[in-house]
């Protein structure tokens, strides 16, 4: 069984963002960078189905810079086979970058029986290369998944939908995972995982050797820029009994009479 | 003038909001409504008011509930029948889901949770949030059409006085082709109320809830506003509320018209998904709880004792 799993590479949440100052990006050089926190869901489902299944290979995919292989590493500490890095800019569109995916499977020479990714990378949000890559491969998808059962070559899971209500599906194998939050407790990479995963092989690609070029950008992203600040807001003291409700009565008015949202 | 294809979806029988906001915008362009299934008449008025020209009532085995595969075969099928340059839906659960295979159907692009754009031209410019709002980023589209664009809720808000359009209803024989992925069951969430993403009004609780008992305050004062009540990471954390009522990065990103957020310090986990929040108010004991640089209106006290009085206030102020 081949399992890959497709990981990303982003800024950590509690980096500031800072603009270039032509706007074509974010200043990168200072970033601590760690893995895309819902790829962790998608790769520990793909060591949970290798530990059930042993004969199981699982491959971690990334599209990104190389200055830092970090979340292919982990990946690989945490228990994953092997690795592939298809080399690119940081500011690729989704269409462009689920079809280097779909070019390093392909180059892998294995035939996928599952493809896992997180739902959403927390560096774009743009919530699309699972379903993209699915449909370029002519797989099945189910995407925002809390729960998986493998039996035989058929999965059971479960998609998180509006008010946590859950669509159970039963789909066969070969089929495109997106992985949420609850799916899962990613495991910790154990020291002796880190220094293995040192020697596992990572095969590396430029982006032509995958067939993709500039003429597969769809989505241009550009200006980037800080939010307006928002301006300071008003501040009430509530901390005297004898004064709560002649407070609480003020901010209430003030959110019809000021801010107009009631 | 472009011509663009609105998907709307049905929730108890109505259009969702993001729909009306969507063809509010599109005004100066000629814009129809696809939908699944049947509609009431009051439903397509709604959609004409905003301006939809026609409404395609899209009908078909196998697409009486929703199915990746189903839902972009029918609709790629129905979109290559018509010339349209945009197709537009939005960031709901389906959307978020159907919206990429579909666009990957016709090779094109999608512009996907874009929080405000322009048509000039008949060419479409958008803006969207990046790094969880820390960053916004003009968004365009290239290469086949038609384009695709999700619209995140609540971004637009209502257009005033949209200009109406015809308002056609019409059936259109739709083919799910293979479904691979189908749904063999829908397990029912225990809440009835809009979901966090599209709700309006927000009301949250933070670890200083001190358990799951408690969020019946906030329950009490979200019934009276019509608001739905979503919780912080430590909140879901410790087990005080599920992870679908979650808000933040790992979580919901939300853009309610108001948000209060009650014993919440304000992480930045917490803010990436709710700092877009039109009006934002914290109650908090610790009056340099982070939460504080971020709200409109900040009330240094006790939730437990501040709630309840808000929501009497509440009470008072709609009249129920």
């Amino acid at each position: 069984m081949n399992i890959f799993v497709c990981v990303k590479q982003v800024p950590d949440t509690e980096t500031k963002i800072i603009p270039t100052s032509d706007g074509s990006f974010i200043e990168t050089a200072s970033i601590k960078w760690i893995m895309n926190p819902y790829d962790e869901f998608a790769v520990e489902q793909a060591l949970l189905v290798k530990a059930a299944n042993p004969a199981a290979n699982v491959t971690v995919i990334r599209v990104g810079s190389v200055k830092d292989t970090e979340a292919l590493r982990t990946a690989m500490a945490m228990g994953a086979d092997d690795a592939a890095l298809v080399e690119a800019g940081d500011n690729l569109d989704s269409y462009s970058i689920a079809k280097a995916l779909k070019g390093a499977i392909e180059k892998s020479g294995k035939k996928p029986d599952i493809v896992l990714a997180g739902k959403q990378a927390i560096d774009d949000d743009a919530l699309q290369v699972p379903q993209i890559l699915a449909e370029m491969l002519g797989l099945p998808s189910v995407s925002v998944i809390v729960g998986f059962e493998l039996n035989g070559s058929t999965v059971k899971v479960k998609r998180e939908i509006e008010g946590g209500a859950l669509e159970v599906y039963e789909v066969a194998t070969p089929v495109v995972l997106a992985a949420n939050k609850g799916l899962n407790t990613p495991r910790y990479a154990s020291l002796p995982g880190i220094m293995k995963a040192k020697k596992k092989p990572m095969a590396q690609y430029s982006l032509a050797d995958v067939g993709v070029s500039d003429a597969d950008r769809r989505v241009k992203y550009s200006g980037f820029k800080l939010p307006p600040e928002k301006p300071a807001g008003k501040k009430f003291d509530a901390t005297d009994a004898a004064k709560q409700k002649e407070v609480v009565a003020q901010v209430v008015g003030l959110l019809r009479t000021e801010a107009k949202v009631l | 003038m472009a011509n663009v294809l609105v998907f709307t979806e049905l929730h108890d029988g109505h259009v969702k909001p993001v729909t009306l906001e969507i063809l509010g915008k599109l005004a100066g362009q000629s814009a129809d409504v696809a939908v699944f299934g049947d509609i009431g008449a009051d439903q397509v008025a709604a959609l004409a008011k905003c301006g939809a020209q026609n409404v395609h009532k899209l009908k078909g085995a196998n697409l009486d509930k929703y199915s990746p595969e189903g839902y972009a075969n029918a609709l790629a099928e129905f979109i290559k029948s018509k010339n349209y340059d945009y197709v537009f839906g939005g960031a709901t659960s389906i959307g978020k889901d159907l919206l990429p295979r579909l666009a990957t159907k016709f090779d094109a692009g999608l512009a996907s949770d874009v929080t405000n754009f322009t048509m000039d031209g008949g060419v479409f410019a958008g803006t969207r949030p990046f790094f969880s709002g820390k960053c916004l980023a003009k968004v365009e589209l290239t290469g086949p059409k038609p384009h695709f664009v999700s619209i995140r809720p609540n971004a637009l808000g209502m257009t005033e006085g949209a200009t109406a359009g015809a308002g056609t209803a019409a059936d259109v024989n739709a083919n799910a082709g293979d479904i691979r992925a189908m749904i063999k069951e829908i397990v029912k969430a225990t809440s009835t109320k809009t979901d966090l993403t599209e709700a309006n009004i927000i009301v949250s609780g933070g670890r200083a809830m001190k358990n799951a008992e408690n969020f019946a305050i906030l329950n009490t004062m979200a019934d009276v506003l019509g608001a739905t009540v979503g919780a912080s990471r430590a909140a879901v954390d410790s087990g005080f509320a599920p992870h679908a009522m979650q808000v933040g990065q790992t979580g919901k990103t939300v853009a309610p018209s108001l948000y209060i957020a009650c014993g919440i310090s304000g992480a930045i986990q917490h803010l990436a998904g709710m700092r877009t929040s039109k009006v934002i108010v914290a109650i908090n004991t610790d009056p340099d709880a982070p939460i504080f640089t971020k709200a409109d209106y900040g009330i240094v006290g006790d939730l437990f004792t501040i709630v309840p009085i808000m929501t009497e206030e509440f009470k008072k102020l709609l009249g129920k």
